[in-house]
């Protein structure tokens, strides 16, 4: 579904990603884990179209994106809900849902959409018109996916959901993804620091390292491999 | 009374054509951080359109009149678009500073191209509208003043159904509070800029007619104290914000009438300027805006 050939970023002339190569099957949850700094979220927006590859391509779905506009490449079915949630704190949660189906069409379907987003997570519904920032952190997480999967992902890439959420809502959160993968067939590839999580709900994942990928194998194999326990898993 | 009604009537009237330039200024600032310095000269483009269309229809006539306004706002919301694709555009990205002197670089040029193919020597205005003067109890407001008002309330209510209740409205919101999240939902940023530049540049015509009417000449260089005005006026009600723009126009417009009626009828342009520095001084955010803080 998605094939990343030499990838590489710079920010100016510091060198973010060296060359990457890595591909994701079409309906797995694939993970992509590494240390503050080593190049997780650029990768991410490297994808997405919000940083410039300086090398490399990535085709998704068959077609070269590499380098396309963002819109664009929602368009095609590439979603990425960003670092740090980035709803639009001021628009009403309504609104940020209706920002996510920016490029849809059909009324139909987005209104399908909507339902699908409420059945996942039934507490953006109730906050329907309250302005997203006076959400909690794990409800505007929700948004954030939410307001995703309002764009029809084929691939949603996301980059550490569980970021300063409280950790009671880190499991509900994890399981939702889950569950988006399993009942409603998106692919997914899930950034994340805490590994031990990642590791539990993915079927392969990659390390990253001072932007390249160090390791890379089934999800259940890393989680028993002593050198990815002793750096990552704490021991 | 009568007196202070009357200051009043003007200084609304005067407020309301701030007001829609000023709207101009914070809905750029909005979208791309910057100041747009041509937008006085948009504004004196759409005074011109205003008046070559009034050249080839009936004085005195309402339906003359819409259209001359009609015209000059098409026109310079075209040029409104093509400024920022020609000269804003490349720079996206560039530091703020690189784009404030290109701002005031096609400024300059706008003016002196003006001057070029217009003149530099004032022309006396088309009388667009119907013209009639009303006596109510003593105060005396112009049909001119009518028009004024009220052209601003319609173009006001338009605007605020465009921007909190159409998709591109809420997109242009969406850009200003985050342009990362912006893209990455499919906006094209770019389609939203320019239509923030259009619909900038439409009021500012307006305005630039509005004024006209009521200030009967116009030249090249017209747009550039009624530009800085309203420029104190958006930064007054809280730059980005599109009600304190409204809310910072006519309050302006009020100030500078009742100073002009005072015996410090002298310093009726500096006004402007010392509410700039009294706002940078004890309310840098201004009236209505307030520094936003995400959520972590
Ligand atoms: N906007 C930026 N400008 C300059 N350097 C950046 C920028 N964003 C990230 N970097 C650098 O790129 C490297 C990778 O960062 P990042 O992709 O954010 O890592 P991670 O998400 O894994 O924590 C880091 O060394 C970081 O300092
Ligand atoms: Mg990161």
């Amino acid at each position: 579904m998605l094939e990343v050939t030499d990838l590489s970023v710079s920010y100016g002339a510091i060198s973010a990603l060296g060359g990457i190569s890595f591909s994701i099957e079409a309906g797995s949850i694939v993970t992509l884990i590494g240390a503050n700094g080593a190049g997780k979220t650029t990768t991410l927006r490297a994808l997405s179209g919000l940083v410039r590859a300086k090398g490399g391509r990535v085709t998704f779905a068959g077609a070269d994106i590499t380098n396309l506009a963002p819109h664009r490449i929602v368009a095609r079915g590439l979603c990425h809900v960003p670092e740090g949630r980035m709803i639009f704190s001021n628009l009403t949660v309504d609104e940020n849902l209706a920002m996510g189906a920016y490029l849809q069409k059909d009324q139909a379907r987005i209104a399908t959409n909507r339902d699908y987003v409420f059945g996942i997570f039934p507490r953006l519904q109730e906050r329907l018109l309250q302005p997203a920032g006076t959400l909690s952190g794990g409800e505007q997480q929700m948004l954030a996916i939410g307001r995703a999967l309002m764009g029809n992902p084929k691939l949603l890439m996301l980059d550490e959901p569980s970021l300063g959420i409280a950790p009671k809502l880190i499991r509900t959160i994890f399981e939702k993804i889950v569950e988006i993968n399993r009942r409603h067939g998106v692919t997914i590839l899930l950034v994340e620091q805490n590994a031990n999580l990642a590791l539990e709900i993915s079927h392969r994942a990659f390390v990253l390292e001072t932007g390249r990928i160090v390791m890379a194998g089934e999800s259940r194999t890393l989680r028993a491999n002593p050198e990815l326990k002793a750096a990552y898993l704490g021991g | 009374m009568t007196e202070f009604l009357q200051q009043l009537v003007n200084g609304v009237s005067l407020g309301a054509i701030f007001a829609l330039i000023a709207l101009g200024y914070t809905m750029v600032y909005g979208v791309l951080r910057f100041i747009n310095f041509a937008h006085s000269e948009v504004f004196m483009v759409g005074a011109f359109t205003g008046y070559f269309i009034g050249q080839h229809v009936p004085a005195h006539s309402m339906s003359g009149g819409l259209l001359a306004l009609a015209g000059a706002m098409a026109a310079s919301a075209v040029l409104g678009i093509v400024i920022e694709r020609l000269a804003y555009r490349p720079l996206r990205g560039a530091p703020t500073l690189n784009v404030l002197i290109t701002a005031i670089g096609v400024s300059l040029l706008l003016q002196n191209l003006a001057q070029y193919f217009w003149g530099a020597t004032p022309r006396p205005y088309p009388e667009l509208f119907p013209a009639a003067n009303y006596n109510l109890g003593g105060i005396v407001v112009s049909s001119n003043q009518v028009t004024v008002v009220v052209v601003t309330l319609a173009l006001l209510l338009a605007l605020r159904f465009i921007v909190l209740r159409t998709k591109i409205g809420t997109a242009m919101r969406a850009l200003s509070l985050n342009p990362k999240a912006a893209a990455l939902v499919g906006i094209n940023i770019d389609v939203v800029i320019s239509f923030t530049f259009g619909l900038g540049s439409a009021l500012a015509a307006a305005g630039g007619v509005l004024y006209a009417l009521n200030y009967p000449s116009i030249d090249p260089i017209m747009g550039t104290l009624p530009g800085l005005k309203a420029f104190v006026a958006a930064v007054l009600g809280g730059i980005g914000n599109i009600p304190g723009a409204a809310l910072g126009g006519l309050l302006l417009g009020v100030i500078e009438t009742f100073v002009n009626g005072s015996e410090w009828s002298t310093y009726k342009d500096a006004i402007a300027f010392a509410v700039l520095i009294l706002i940078l001084l004890f309310r840098p955010a201004g009236l209505l805006g307030r520094f936003t803080v995400e959520k972590v």
